[in-house]
């Protein structure tokens, strides 16, 4: 039977009038890389937020990592990992120090922690600015940096919302090797993008618009199905109608 | 006479040189991209042109105005949208066209043959406070109040960013819908496929200017025959291609790879043989032309910072 990192059922979530996100169907494998795209205000962030137990859903169900959305929101933070563009790390805190502290609220031992940022330090070629203020690494750096550290205490399934805004193409790729090698690992990533190319990179895509899902599969069956060139193409057929 | 004309401009922020040398020209009447990603100095060299920020060192020209000593006439002809939606999000739609109209001593019904291409999409909700629009309502709201004193000369910090692929393309259509009214327009962008967007660019990483010219002769100047590469599992031939002896450089481009070699006679029949004895299935190898995103990692290649992994 094939091993679910997200299963979500109908989920939906209201605001007062107004329906964010309705009734989301759908299931991501463990490992898999799931693209989460949509257009601005489709309701992207509102899912995020319920999945990752911030937000209790209105209607439906999902489980996460085996959690329930309702009532194991502390469990289901325990076992994934989060990192945004807009935040990712604490930029008055040394390179070393932001480990350290997600290592720490991550519960880990000190020795896990000391091994596992020797490691990441090596990984990353970051060991000469490990004494460094975050706020003075360039952005790519600082994303790079970021993921690793999302994914520190080896998380089930690790959310990346826009991780490569603003980030230089070269240091775009490195990022997306990253997600290839945790996701060879059996971490499930779950991304949004702006970026049609890198909805190429995933596994499977779905994409919201108003808040339904409007289309789900893999990118090829996606082409496919909107006879298109690109992922760019099937977004614009689908975004359209409502875009503004 | 330039637009702007930009000598030697230099700005630190403590450790930290933000701007280094920069110079630059833009045309009257031309839209003109700032391309690069965070960090590049798209936005201190916009502060800097907008009167907003005062550089360490170097010239600046806006319409022939001297960015220090004459910065209230720059003030006067200039429209500046900055990064962050910077409206008045208690203000109606309304309420902040016309504040900005007073503020510039004039009235929408004055200038409504300028904006109303943009501002006709918005002004069914101009009842509507700022603060509740969606993104894109947002920004044809600031491009509306940023326009409203008719200026000589728009700036538009980044404004596409964060915003979807199908708004982004709208937003490009009102600039250049802005064109015909003969306005100067510097434009800043982390997304390199709206290069081809501007009649010049210029593309810039860690606070220089590598080059600057019209996007198809960048890509003319790419400096050797690019090749896509397809196979079934497209991470598999990434990996197999970096370890291609011969390989100059490897970049994912979505479904593909793109790919030059240091041999520019590279018979694309080998390549394949040699893809498939890798294992690799469904090989297809066509030479293409290079996009600015090739360009831009090329010049990255060529004066390479400190770029760590």
């Amino acid at each position: 039977m094939m091993e679910y990192s997200i299963q979500a059922q109908e989920l939906t979530k209201t605001f007062g009038d107004f329906t964010a996100v309705d009734k989301i169907t759908f299931s991501v494998s463990k490992g898999e890389i799931f693209g989460f795209l949509g257009a601005n205000g489709a309701g992207k962030t509102t899912a995020i937020r319920m999945l990752c137990g911030l937000l209790r859903p209105s209607g439906g169900t999902a489980e996460i990592a085996g959690y329930d959305v309702y009532r194991q929101t502390e469990d289901i933070k325990r076992h994934i990992g989060y990192m945004s563009q807009k935040f990712s790390l604490y930029e008055d805190l040394t390179v070393a120090e932001n480990i350290y502290f997600y290592g720490g609220i991550y519960g880990l031992k000190r020795k896990l922690i000391r091994e596992k940022t020797a490691e990441l330090l090596a990984r990353l070629g970051l060991e000469e600015v490990k004494d460094q203020l975050i706020k003075s690494l360039p952005l790519g750096w600082k994303q790079k940096l970021a993921f690793s550290t999302a994914i520190l205490h080896d998380p089930s399934i690790v959310f990346l919302d826009e991780p490569t805004g603003g980030v230089d193409p070269i240091t775009r790729r490195q990022f997306w090797d990253l997600i290839y090698t945790a996701a060879r690992a059996g971490t499930t990533v779950f991304v949004t993008t702006h970026y049609m190319d890198e909805a190429e990179y995933c596994d499977r895509v779905s994409i919201m618009v108003d808040g339904r899902i409007e289309a789900m599969g893999t990118p090829p069956e996606l082409k496919a199905q909107f006879a298109a060139q690109d992922m760019d193409e099937v977004f614009v057929k689908l975004a359209r109608p409502v875009a503004q | 006479m330039n637009a702007i004309e930009i000598r030697k401009l230099s700005k630190a922020f403590g450790a930290t040189q933000a701007l280094k040398e920069i110079n630059l020209s833009v045309r009257e009447g031309e839209l003109f991209g700032l391309i690069g990603p965070d960090g590049a100095g798209k936005t201190t060299l916009i502060r800097i042109l907008a009167t907003l920020m005062l550089a360490d060192s170097g010239e600046a020209t806006v319409l022939g105005h001297e960015v220090v000593k004459q910065y209230r006439k720059i003030r006067k002809i200039l429209g500046y949208m900055p990064g962050r939606f910077s409206l008045y999000y208690d203000l109606s739609v309304q309420e902040n066209i016309e504040l900005f109209a007073t503020l510039f001593g004039t009235s929408l019904a004055e200038n409504y043959d300028l904006v109303k291409g943009i501002y006709a999409q918005i002004e069914p909700f101009k009842h509507r406070k700022a603060g509740a629009l969606s993104g894109g309502m947002k920004q044809k709201l600031a491009l509306s109040c940023a326009l409203i004193h008719r200026p000589e000369i728009l700036f538009l910090d980044e404004p596409t960013t964060g915003v979807d692929a199908v708004s982004r393309r709208e937003f490009w259509d009102m600039l250049d819908s802005l064109k015909a009214h003969g306005i100067t327009m510097l434009v800043s962008t982390p997304y390199m496929d709206e290069a081809s967007r501007c009649e010049r660019v210029a593309l810039m990483q860690e606070g220089q200017v590598m080059q600057v010219d019209t996007p198809e002769n960048l890509i003319k100047a790419f400096p050797r025959p690019l090749w896509e590469v397809k196979a079934a599992d497209t991470y598999g031939l990434l990996q197999t291609l970096r370890a291609f002896p011969s390989r100059h450089s490897v970049h994912a481009f979505g479904d593909a790879v793109h790919y030059t070699d240091q041999d520019p006679e590279l018979d694309p029949a080998k390549m394949k043989a040699h893809l498939m004895e890798q294992g690799l299935s469904a090989v297809e190898i066509q030479p293409i032309r290079a996009n600015i995103e090739d360009c831009f990692m090329a010049l990255m290649e060529q004066q390479p910072l400190h770029q760590p992994m």
